[in-house]
């Protein structure tokens, strides 16, 4: 069986499309950002784990809602509750206030054990998180995907070109940008497997830029590559790798399905970011990472001046 | 020896035994959200930032020397106490559930400072009472003291109100006529003076044993929160203190708890503690914890008691006296708490931080994450099947679209499997949530080498080369891209690591040796069946890929 093979799709003459396409994805991102802020007070809709506060778990042993168990716990007043996964199983949150992590855990459980039987419900998860440790969380986060960036341009512009690695970088941004708007518009809860989960789609972003770079590489250092029009090159690499392209998203994504179907409520938002990163990644690697680089070069060159003036000086040509 | 087609299976039957047997000898550790446990961030309580930098990072070093000491003893299998950075100590008990919480907690945060003072008379402190008294109106304000109604009526949280802003609110009422009444009458020096407040003086009624003053349960919140007061402890006499008793004691219809005075400088202290440990006492068969003082100590406590036969002595622990026995002769090198009313886990429990000493601050808790194990064993199936489906869907995506050379790939990924989960193994990592997600994650990763593989070689056939210069070129012409793309993977997993926590390091980890084993396996395991698959072809033969 054979995909895609020998195909030559015009990938790159409908970049344009593509631009559109991924200028709508971000502002619709950008604005729900902004409408969470203004309705949440949070651009995203954080856990715990950056806001600080408590987070419990409760496994009820009898049918039992939503609507009851805020009943207990104060009515309108009552703390976030949600259900989760099970039907009689629900996460109760609440809110940091002054109060320092044994006031609020306590005074959570009293609630909880004054409104029901003890037999009749089972903590099964407990977090409690100070506000100190959220502020850490969202910079080091933050200074981890920057810090990533950073490390892979210099890798690639080490072993590629300069414009590889900046073509690379902004595929990923445009990546990690649209994941975060997703998140932002579906309130997706944020917690700390999210911050892993959006750092493996930089990670799974550039790895599958660099399978197509590479053969723009390739192509490049083969004979007569410069001289061939870059347009054609970068479209006959991406088809070129397109089988390949089509076949590790394709696996990757039924894996990452079968997670999502089967693994349970706690790991379901960390894999529903996975597969939204590993689509757009895929997404981004043909019609965002390719068109940049050329972009790019029509700017500011291919490099070949620098490269030009290196040999004079009898420096190798990196390439 | 690598190379050849012998050597090469050798490395890999080799390194597949040697997972394998680590797979069988050691358990692959399962982090907190798998196994159900405790997870605990502490850091020195110092919310004013007052420490300087050296003595916080010291205070957390010994600190986490004596916590260690402490979970050894409690029991816990694989308990990790670990420093981070300079000021945090994370504490990681697996296996502690929702019921034993408490008690861990109190064991990590008890401080354990044991200290034996001198009691002193009452006498020593009367003097001081009335710029007590005076002390506090200057501090808190008349209208202040007034409206909390010590002299006048009106229920005791009204100062807490007033001056935290509210949070005494939940406490219940207090009977203010009857408190104020009492008060009243059996204060020591009682007068009853609009102008003249008294509102220390007022809550004290006279002890019943020497140098103690007795409060009403209920006034006890405000007398605290008056001596609290940095006006109110300079007030006292010089190398005098104040502290209560732990326990509360009844006398007649009220309940009281002993506000009794010590000479501030105790003449021993927990540090020179040799051993204690929990007993039940032989007469009443209450719990008690019995101590042993070192040489010096017991030196020092022997030398003070004959001096001081007749009088009392507090044993203060985290500054409440547990008990204040009088001294009947001299006592030599060990004595007892007597723990009244807790059980024998909790007379085990102050013997065991009783031993591993004192910590130098208070640990404030930053973060507390609690998993139950049912629910760390249902992550753990659910992860399993879900696996295990990922597994089918990669087999019969890849026997379906490269046939034999899907089934070798398929084979190489096994090998890879193997190697992932006795790499964890060997090293002692740890497998959380996240991580067991990033290693199905990686299975569907790790197909990605081949595939580019397979790819190349196809073009290479294609292109009308041989069998094998078609693999030999393929394996090659991926190369580059197998390494880059791999490297660029490995910088961000390295990266998780450097800046993430907990189960997110544990992901990272996991993210990092797929890779490192997905690069060995595509490269290698894959070019090894691939080898052997042609061995038993011409050159010329067709290959199924």
């Amino acid at each position: 069986m054979k995909l895609f093979n020998q195909v030559n799709f015009a990938f790159i003459e409908k970049r344009r499309r593509a631009y559109v396409f991924s200028a709508a994805l971000i502002l619709v991102g950008l604005a729900a950002m902004i409408f969470n802020v203004f309705s949440l007070g949070r651009w995203q809709n954080y856990g715990v784990d950056f806001t600080g506060g408590s987070l419990i778990q409760v496994e009820f042993h009898q049918p039992t809602t939503a609507a009851e168990l805020r009943a207990a716990l104060g009515g309108a007043q009552a703390p976030p509750i949600t259900r989760f996964g099970e039907d009689n199983e629900f996460t109760i949150r609440a809110p940091l206030g002054n109060d320092d992590v044994e006031t609020i855990r306590a005074r959570f459980e009293n609630q909880l054990a004054a409104a029901f039987e003890s037999d009749v419900f089972t903590i099964v998860r407990t977090e409690t998180v100070g506000p100190k440790i959220g502020a850490e969380l969202e910079r080091n986060a933050l200074l981890a995907i920057l810090f990533s960036f950073f490390v892979t341009m210099i890798y690639i512009a080490m072993r590629f070109e300069l414009r590889f690695g900046l073509a690379a970088v902004i595929a990923t941004a445009h990546d990690i940008l649209i994941t975060l708007g997703f998140l932002a518009m579906f309130r997706v809860e944020i917690a700390l497997p999210t911050v892993a989960a959006i750092l493996t789609i930089v990670g799974y972003s550039l790895n599958d830029t660099i399978v197509v770079f590479d053969r723009v590489r390739e192509n490049l250092n083969a004979k007569g590559g410069r001289r061939q029009d870059p347009l054609e090159l970068v479209n006959h690499s991406i088809n070129a790798t397109l089988p390949r392209t089509v076949l590790t998203s394709g696996t990757t994504l039924a894996v990452l399905l079968a997670l999502l179907v089967v693994g349970g409520a706690v790991i379901r938002d960390f894999t529903l970011v996975l597969i939204l990163g590993v689509a757009i990644g895929t997404y981004s690697s043909i019609f965002v990472a390719s068109p940049a680089l050329l972009e790019i070069q029509k700017r500011f060159g291919d490099g070949s001046a620098i490269r030009e003036r290196r040999k004079k000086r009898g420096a190798p040509a990196t390439a | 020896m690598f190379t050849s087609l012998r050597g090469r299976i050798i490395v890999i039957i080799a390194l597949v035994g040697a997972s394998l047997g680590y797979l069988f000898t050691n358990q692959i550790k399962l982090g907190l959200d798998l196994q159900g446990g405790m997870h605990l961030v502490l850091e020195v309580d110092d919310p004013e930032g007052i420490m300087a930098p050296e003595a916080r990072a010291d205070a957390i070093d010994r600190a986490e020397r004596i916590l260690r000491t402490r979970i050894d003893e409690f029991g816990v299998e694989e308990p990790i106490v670990q420093k981070v950075g300079s000021d945090r100590i994370i504490v990681e008990l697996p296996g502690i559930g929702l019921n034993d919480e408490s008690r861990a907690k109190d064991l990590i945060q008890q401080s354990a400072f044991l200290e034996f003072k001198l009691v002193l008379p009452i006498t020593e402190l009367e003097a001081a009472l009335s710029r007590i008294d005076r002390q506090i109106v200057g501090a808190l304000g008349v209208d202040s003291i007034r409206a909390l109604g010590r002299n006048e009526e009106g229920p005791s949280q009204d100062i807490q109100n007033l001056i935290f802003g509210g949070q005494g609110a939940d406490s219940t009422p207090t009977d203010s006529t009857q408190a104020d009444s009492t008060g009243v009458e059996q204060g020591p020096e009682v007068e009853d003076s609009s102008v003249n407040l008294r509102p220390f003086t007022s809550l004290l009624s006279s002890g019943d044993i020497e140098g103690a003053y007795l409060v009403g349960t209920e006034d006890i919140e405000v007398a605290q929160l008056f001596l609290a007061l940095p006006e109110v402890q300079r007030a006292l006499p010089r190398n005098t203190s104040l502290h209560w008793e732990a326990d509360p004691i009844g006398l007649g219809q009220r309940t009281y708890r002993r506000l009794i005075v010590t000479e501030e400088d105790a003449f021993v202290t927990g540090e020179m503690l040799e051993t204690a440990t929990a007993q039940r006492d032989p007469q009443f068969n209450q719990p008690q914890v019995s101590f042993q003082f070192n040489r010096a100590g017991g030196r020092r406590f022997s030398n003070f008691t004959t001096q001081h036969i007749g009088d009392y002595i507090a044993i203060v622990l985290d500054d409440e006296i547990v008990s204040a026995p009088v001294v009947q002769d001299r006592i030599g090198a060990s004595g007892v708490i007597n723990m009244g009313n807790s059980d024998m886990v909790q007379a085990g429990d102050l013997a065991l931080v009783l031993r591993a000493g004192a910590l130098p601050a208070r640990l404030a808790i930053m973060e507390e994450r609690t998993v139950g194990p049912s629910l760390g064993q249902d992550s753990i199936d659910r992860g399993r099947i879900a696996g295990l489906i990922g597994v089918v869907f990669v087999v019969v995506i890849m026997a379906l679209y490269y046939h034999v050379a899907g089934i070798l790939a398929v084979m190489a990924l096994a090998v890879y499997g193997l190697l992932v989960l006795g790499a964890l193994s060997a090293f002692g990592f740890t497998l959380t949530l996240p991580g067991m997600a990033g290693l199905i994650l990686s299975v569907g990763m790790a197909v990605d080498a081949n595939v580019l593989i397979f790819e190349r070689i196809r073009e290479e056939l294609t292109l009308g080369r041989a069998t094998r210069t078609a693999v030999d070129a393929g394996f090659a012409h991926a190369l580059s891209a197998i390494v880059d793309a791999n490297m660029t993977t490995l910088f961000t997993a390295l990266i998780l690591f450097q800046f993430g926590t907990g189960p997110v390091r544990g992901f990272a980890v996991t993210l990092a040796i797929g890779i490192v084993a997905s690069f060995f396996s595509a490269l290698y395991v894959t070019r090894t069946f691939f080898l052997l698959y042609l061995s038993r072809k011409k050159a010329s033969d067709p290959i199924s890929i």
